[in-house]
């Protein structure tokens, strides 16, 4: 208890003595708050990318199946699915049909799938937020397609999806197979892909083997490469942000050595002064920490505040063209707020460490002063 | 691979505790050489102050040390889903020879500095300095070992080959395998079940008569070392059982993750806690016969004592209550 007590009054002391100078260490808190939201935010904006692709991918199919043609994406027969449904462990073979299409009117690109459980009525077409933004003829609610035979095909927007699925569908249109067929002038007996189904997911990397050995100019895509490739490249983008920071965190923490060195003549008299009252060199190194403490947390949970708005509520405007990627339609979201405690101390060591290592040695410095020489001067 | 945030965060933190370590130890060099209580010379009071700044960073490496042994493990089990055949920490430590032994490093050197402050706070409270060049000896032969983790550490990363195909938990920590873990697998469990409960049982036994009365120190010592072993080596062979749920997962990686509520990690603060305070409390009862130390050397031992019992029996706790309401019932 008397310990509590005795770093109760250490720490309430320290309060006034910071309160009274308030202009030096409210620009340090400033500066330091800066850092950790500049940082803070790289970190929660890839961090919630990352989660946002996982959950999009937890209902995408376990294996896609392509055809390549000299490298290239081609179109895959449908009688290979006779072939891969043979393969012991494979539950189901689907084909899939989809593509994109240029729109030139407003230069954006469309996502075109044809989902028979979804929507199968010729005519019509169900669009995402985005397209339903982009395309001009709001009024007729019928967007106008170049066929490839070059003849005209009018589609009405029968139904646009909802906002919450936004990121994944912006760009989306279902559409009908007979309509997606007359569009493309799209071969009978082929498909885009085949997606698969697997009972056991721990024979995935086998029957992907299987595959590759009896169709040998098909490959397949497992979800958890996509997953995997999501995760690698948004954790890149995101440490790059950050070794671009560092210069900016290695300025900030020579600021930090030099104010903590720099002490001015009134801190040394105060010091001076406080051990000639009988304070040990231990309480006046106490009394440092506690201020570094509360610079640290203060600035530290600012910072967190501020990137917290700043990704969640502005969707973070800062980094948003660097970290993102762009096209003409570009889905309008809302990131799902995610924080967990792995970022909170990675964001520590890579923000509190270095401030409190640059701060323990002109720490030492003020609390080993003489009092007499202080008092003195 | 460096440039994955925690990455990043792990080497600056390990860089900068090694540079404060390094810092240390060249003054705890000097002080080895020249330290000298009954001279009044210069020398002898600039050392005098820098023993407030070398403790003062031993702190702080310290704490740093035991966030650094947890985010790097949290770290390893994050980047699972980038190695093939990864489904945890244990697969990804394996993708290459650096991971098992930095996470090895990082557990000693935590006790270590854990022990290293205890006699730190013992020394202090001697007027004299009673066990100064004990102390600095000592930080001498943790630096090397701090500098050798922080450079396993780099290369661990830096080598690290996401198109690797490593093991799975599931195949690691099977009797199967090859090693220490497969030996302790493959121990027959009801011997282990008894030596755990036993031993815990007579350690938090000792240990509240040693709180209470003062008496049986050096055996609680050797009971809590021996606990900690033994529990670690118990969580491997049948705790972790119950807390999959599974009869044939062992892993020591998988509880620290969130489809089992975290309870890893409140059980490895535990068992840290536990070691670093038994052993510690034993590291110093050899000088209970200096003179500046007779009387605060017990008092010491028994607020160590408090706090190792504590952690054990929190242990212990969430051991029972995790087999208590695991749905597996091994007999």
């Amino acid at each position: 208890m008397r310990v509590i007590e005795k770093h109760r009054n250490i720490l309430d002391f320290t309060l006034s003595s910071l309160a009274r100078r308030k202009g030096k260490n409210l620009s340090l808190v400033f500066v330091y708050t800066f850092v950790v939201f500049l940082i803070a935010s790289v970190t929660f904006f890839t961090h919630s990318l990352k989660t946002e692709a996982e959950v999009i991918l937890r209902d995408a199919p376990e294996m896609m199946v392509q055809r390549l043609v000299a490298g290239r994406h081609d179109l895959i027969p449908m009688s290979y699915m006779d072939t891969i449904r043979q393969i012991r462990g494979v539950q189901s073979v689907t084909s899939r049909l989809w593509g994109y299409y240029f729109d030139p009117t407003n230069g954006a690109n469309y996502t075109l799938l044809v989902k028979p459980e979804e929507h199968s009525t010729s005519g019509t077409i169900l669009v995402g937020r985005g397209v339903a933004r982009s395309v001009r003829s709001k009024q007729t609610g019928t967007i106008p397609f170049k066929t490839y035979d070059g003849s005209y095909l009018f589609l009405r927007i029968k139904e646009v999806f909802t906002a919450e699925s936004e990121l994944a569908n912006a760009d989306l249109i279902l559409i009908s197979e007979a309509d997606f067929k007359r569009l493309f002038a799209y071969p009978d007996g082929y498909a885009t892909d085949l997606v698969l189904h697997v009972r056991n997911a721990n024979e995935l990397p086998t029957i992907a083997t299987k595959i590759t050995h009896l169709l040998p100019d098909t490959r397949p895509i497992l979800r958890e490469e996509i997953v995997r490739t999501y995760d690698a490249v948004f954790s890149w983008r995101g440490g790059l942000v950050i070794v671009v920071l560092l210069g900016v965190v290695l300025a900030f923490f020579i600021l930090a050595w030099e104010k903590a060195t720099g002490l001015s003549a009134e801190e040394r008299r105060e010091i001076g002064i406080l051990k000639g009252l009988g304070w040990e060199t231990t309480d006046v190194l106490f009394m440092k920490f506690w201020e570094g403490a509360v610079i640290s947390l203060s600035a530290f949970f600012l910072g967190i505040l501020c990137a917290y708005g700043h990704v969640f509520f502005t969707s973070s405007m800062l980094f948003e063209p660097a970290l993102k990627g762009w096209s003409v339609i570009y889905p309008d979201f809302r990131l799902t707020p995610v924080i967990s405690a792995y970022q909170i101390s990675t964001l520590f060591f890579l923000t509190v460490l270095p401030y409190t290592v640059a701060t323990i040695v002109p720490a030492w410095r003020a609390a080993t002063v003489d009092p007499d020489t202080v008092m003195r001067a | 691979m460096l440039l994955h945030p925690a990455i990043i965060s792990l080497v600056t933190g390990s860089l900068l505790v090694s540079g404060m370590l390094l810092y240390a130890s060249y003054y705890g060099l000097k002080i080895i050489r020249k330290w000298n209580l009954l001279s009044g010379s210069e020398v002898q009071l600039g050392l005098e102050r820098r023993t407030y700044l070398i403790s003062t960073l031993m702190i702080n490496a310290m704490a740093f040390q035991l966030l650094s042994l947890f985010l790097f493990i949290y770290t390893a089990d994050r980047m699972a889903p980038l190695f093939v055949g990864a489904m945890c920490a244990a697969g990804t430590l394996k993708v290459n020879i650096w991971g098992y032994p930095t996470l090895l490093l990082k557990i000693i050197n935590w006790l270590l500095a854990g022990i290293w402050l205890i006699l730190n706070y013992t020394d202090n409270r001697g007027y004299d300095y009673p066990l100064i060049r004990k102390k600095y000896a000592a930080l001498l032969f943790m630096a090397p070992l701090m500098l050798v983790e922080t450079a396993a550490q780099a290369a661990y990363f830096l080598q690290m080959q996401p198109a690797v195909i490593t093991s799975c938990c599931g195949t690691l920590f099977t009797s199967d395998a090859e090693g220490v873990t497969a030996g302790i697998v493959g121990l027959p469990k009801t011997p282990v079940e008894i030596a755990f409960y036993g031993g815990m049982f007579l350690t938090l036994a000792v240990g509240v008569i040693y709180c209470i009365k003062g008496k049986l120190g050096y055996p609680y010592a050797l009971l809590s070392l021996f606990a900690s072993v033994i529990s670690a080596v118990a969580l491997i062979s049948f705790i972790s059982l119950y807390f999959y749920e599974l009869p044939t997962h062992h892993c020591p990686f998988c509880i620290l993750q969130k489809e089992y509520g975290f309870v890893g990690y409140p059980l490895y603060f535990a068992l840290l806690g536990g070691a670093v305070t038994g052993v510690g409390g034993a590291m110093i009862m050899p000088f209970r016969g200096r003179k500046s130390l007779a009387e605060v050397i017990p008092r010491i031992q028994r607020g160590l004592a408090v706090i190792s019992v504590s952690c054990f029996a929190l242990f212990s706790m969430i051991v029972v209550a995790g087999i208590a309401l695991s749905n597996l019932r091994l007999r």
